[in-house]
């Protein structure tokens, strides 16, 4: 017997590819065709893919345990890590493309697709949403069933969720390539990829709360609450700042209902709590489980953990308003921004610290294991870009640093250091363990990767910091007449050398993802490997 | 329009504060009241008892 859920999802997906094909047959909007024939192919082929699977299956129920043990479902999360690596290298790639762009303009080829425009959202999507969020899908998965020590309620469910948020990423990333695009930045998509990520999000948190409540483990693990935190808040911040009024069911445009300033203020509300939730408190999961794991001792406080947890949630969703400095927001706002920015410093460096000090008694291994070495570094970069940020936020010195070179490396300190380093450390761990490999084919290879991704960042931040601050000084300087001392051009002919540098530090942060591929790759192929990983998987010497 | 502003800021800076350092106290006495620690250290071994 088909069971209600099959059932439900093949009604619901069916009907959804006969909606995809009036759209597609009735638009005169060519972008809204080819993205409603997507849609059709994909939900079609995905009830094919649920009914084959009923007859190859018999319709037997899965079991929840096999010899008492939890029967975990690791597919979706298998797709999930192979995804996040895939769209790692394509976001990486796409950056240096436009980082060379900035030095070398020629690069556009003065075509609409290549252009910088459509390009720069591709790579912050690609990066943020496509390669972070299927780490998070993937390890959020893997987690929450670990800890719970039950499996993902749902046969068709968990899938629903990884591929239905790898379709949105489809369908965001040719949008803006063929010019789709509603102009908020990190919420680029328009109003249909959004309808459509607002149903995979409310599947991906009944997914997650179905795991909490059927766990065996009486305590919830902090990781999940920091990755509830991340689901339950990016639904609210999406769904809000997106509540847009489409021209008609079948154009890609439409308007949102926010109006001037209160637009601007919903907008990063939005965007620094996607930095918020998103790119850290998500991150943090990761780090509360996969450090503890790989250094094989428990965090180094738990209580702070909580306190860490509380903190940071109640602050963080204050400080977006510190994006709008000088502008038409009134000044209390903004101030209060900056002021929440500046109290986060102590829930980011309690966190930090909470990270840190779980290696107390176990630095020695940082010399043997550069996955975790790459781990601990990650946490170092938050500590520091979590520093940086709310200096940044005070109206003075945002003064000098805002619309500046500044702001992007400092955003990648934490996007490449922080958030690229905790995912890489995540899926080190991740794949030998979802494959049953003893370990990763090469620890050499992690090395190299190490170093050559870490000089890559250093090249990338400190050639930002200088060619930002230099911005930033020659658009205030003033001759004695009272004159602005430099045009515009001058300051992008100054900062040329510096935009060079920083496309040779993504140039090896790219070279260093793509290693780390091909390892990944062997590490699945060719299970044992030359050079087997010192580190037991599983065993644990109690701590304390 | 000016008095309402006054009054919601006038609001939000005395009772918010309140609030923050109400709900910060809470969290602080249930992560440091010596009950609970043998839950939260048992708590922190969670990810090595998988099978």
């Amino acid at each position: 017997m088909v069971s209600l859920e099959e059932g439900g999802f093949a009604i619901f997906l069916v009907l959804l590819a006969f909606a995809c094909l009036i759209v597609a047959g009735k638009t005169f909007d060519q972008v809204m065709a080819f993205h409603a024939g997507i849609g059709a192919l994909i939900a079609a082929v995905s009830v094919f893919w649920i009914f084959k699977n009923y007859f190859d299956d018999g319709g037997e129920p899965i079991p929840q345990e096999i010899g008492g043990k939890p029967n975990y479902n690791m597919g979706p999360v298998k797709f999930g890590s192979v995804a996040a690596m895939v769209w790692g290298l394509a976001g990486f790639t796409v950056g240096l493309v436009i980082a060379l762009q900035l030095a070398f303009p020629a690069l556009n080829f003065d075509l609409p697709w290549t252009n910088f425009g459509r390009m720069r959202p591709l790579h912050t999507s690609a990066v943020i949403f496509a390669f972070g969020g299927n780490v998070l899908l993937a390890t959020s998965m893997y987690v929450v069933q670990r800890t719970s020590r039950a499996r993902m309620p749902g046969k068709i469910l968990p899938w629903f969720v990884i591929v239905g948020y790898n379709v949105f990423i489809v369908i965001a990333g040719t949008g803006y390539l063929l010019g789709a695009t509603q102009s908020k930045e990190y919420a680029e998509p328009e109003w249909y990829a959004d309808l459509w990520l607002t149903v995979v999000w409310v599947a991906y948190l009944l997914l997650f709360l179905g795991t909490l409540w059927k766990r065996k483990e009486p305590h919830i693990y902090v990781a999940n609450w920091f990755y509830l935190a991340f689901i339950v808040t990016i639904a609210m911040l999406h769904i809000v700042n997106n509540l847009t009024i489409p021209v008609s069911a079948y154009s890609t445009k439409s308007y949102i209902v926010w109006s001037g300033v209160q637009d601007a203020m919903v907008q990063w509300w939005y965007g620094h709590n996607a930095v918020g939730f998103f790119l850290t408190a998500g991150f943090l999961a990761i780090m509360y489980y996969f450090i503890p794991k790989r250094a094989d001792r428990p965090v180094y406080s738990y209580r702070l953990s909580i306190v860490h947890f509380w903190a940071l949630i109640f602050i963080y969703i204050w400080a977006g308003p510190h994006h709008l400095h000088y502008t038409a927001l009134p000044q209390w706002a903004s101030t209060l921004g900056a002021t929440f920015s500046i109290i986060l410093w102590m829930p980011s460096w309690g966190g930090m610290i909470n990270g840190l000090m779980t290696l107390s008694g176990a630095w020695d291994k940082l010399r043997t294991d550069p996955v975790l070495r790459m781990m601990v570094v990650s946490v170092a970069f938050y500590g520091m870009s979590t520093f940086e940020g709310p200096l940044m936020s005070l109206r003075s010195v945002n003064s000098l640093s805002h619309y500046t070179d500044w702001t992007i490396g400092h955003v990648h300190s934490g996007a490449l250091g922080w958030v690229g380093y905790i995912s890489f450390g995540a899926l080190y761990c991740l794949i030998p363990w979802l494959w049953n490999r003893k370990g990763l084919y090469s620890l050499k290879l992690v090395n190299w990767h190490f170093w050559l991704s870490t000089l890559g960042i250093v090249l990338y931040i400190t050639s930002m910091w200088v060619s930002g601050i230099m911005q930033g000084l020659m658009w205030r300087a003033y001759d004695q007449l009272g004159f602005l001392e430099y045009s515009f051009v001058e300051t992008v002919e100054a900062m040329h050398p510096f935009y060079i540098i920083r496309a040779l530090g993504g140039a090896l942060f790219l070279l260093g993802a793509v290693i780390m591929a091909y390892n990944l790759w062997m590490t699945v192929r060719h299970g044992e490997a030359e050079e087997a990983e010192a580190t037991p998987a599983g065993s644990l010497a109690p701590a304390e | 329009m000016n008095e309402t502003y006054t009054a919601v800021a006038a609001f939000a800076q005395t009772w918010g504060l309140i609030y923050f350092m109400i709900l910060f106290g809470v969290v602080l006495a249930y992560a440091l009241w010596p009950k609970n620690r043998k839950k939260f250290d048992d708590a922190a071994k969670i990810p090595f008892r998988e099978d």
